[in-house]
């Protein structure tokens, strides 16, 4: 069961890379990144269940917190043009 | 899918769409070091390659620009030197051991001494910490100078103007909306 998982997580990155790389929009790709970046945590809890090693299953948690911290950080930069002010009092921020 | 990853980063001429890319080549190159068992490896390179960069290529490209021009000439001999040494290293390495090879050379040589005494000679029990801290310990000291000079290189190339910017307009440039779509 594992196993198949493990074929759904690869075919799921594939697609999501297949959008990454034709994707019209920006949009496209921002949302391509973040889903292949599901995708690779989920294939590294799969795959630790696959070899008896469940404590990967923490180590996809602190990929699933980068995961999030990077799109949010595109994103702000996407619509802020800097990280390095916050639009309301310019306090320092560190991305 | 590397490679498909690898071809794409070069021949796309959007740089967002580059940037994003590289995030996902971080990516997929960490579940390739996840599958050879090298988890801090992959680790490191998830955080490094798919955050940080990713956002510093971004910070560029709103410096820069978006586009890539066509480049005028075509580097066929470069093409060409880059094939001859690609495949002088594959065909090199069919000689090596086999992955994870017990009696491959690179473990018969110190590595059986250090896993016997360092535990008595240094003390921690992690035998990494001993081999970086102890065994290699001067080849530590100078790769952390190396880092420190770097990072002192780029606070004093960057220092001084990031302060006076920050200075002079403390509410944030909002010239962010030129990229929008």
């Amino acid at each position: 069961m594992f196993s198949f998982a493990m074929l759904a997580v690869l075919v799921s990155m594939i697609m999501a890379l297949t959008r990454a790389l034709m994707g019209p929009s920006v949009y496209d790709r921002i949302l391509a990144v973040n889903t292949f970046g599901t995708a690779s945590i989920l294939f590294i809890a799969v795959l630790g269940f696959l070899t008896d090693r469940p404590e990967f299953l923490d180590i996809a948690l602190v990929y699933a917190l980068i995961n999030f911290i990077g799109t949010i950080a595109v994103l702000k930069f996407f619509k802020y043009g800097s990280l390095g002010y916050s639009d309301k009092d310019g306090e320092e921020e560190e991305a | 899918m590397l490679l498909v990853v690898g071809f794409a980063l070069v021949l796309i001429r959007d740089l967002f769409a580059v940037a994003m890319l590289t995030g996902i080549y971080s990516l997929l190159s960490a579940c390739f070091f996840m599958l050879q068992d090298a988890v801090d490896v992959a680790f490191t390179e998830a955080a490094v390659g798919a955050g940080i960069t990713t956002i510093l290529f971004l910070a560029t490209m709103s410096q820069v620009g978006r586009t890539e021009r066509k480049p005028k000439n075509k580097p066929w001999f470069a093409i060409g030197l880059c094939s001859l040494v690609a495949a002088l290293l594959v065909y090199a390495s069919f000689d090596m051991p086999d992955y994870g090879d017990p009696l491959a050379p690179v473990h018969q040589h110190v590595a059986p001494r250090y896993t016997e005494t360092s535990p008595n000679e240094v003390g921690p029990p992690n035998m990494v910490t001993s081999v970086l801290a102890s065994y290699r310990g001067y080849d530590t000291l100078g790769e952390t100078g190396v880092v420190f000079t770097a990072g002192v290189g780029v606070l004093l190339l960057l220092g001084p103007g990031l302060r006076r910017r920050y200075r002079r307009d403390l509410p944030a440039p909002k010239d962010g909306k030129k990229h929008a779509e």
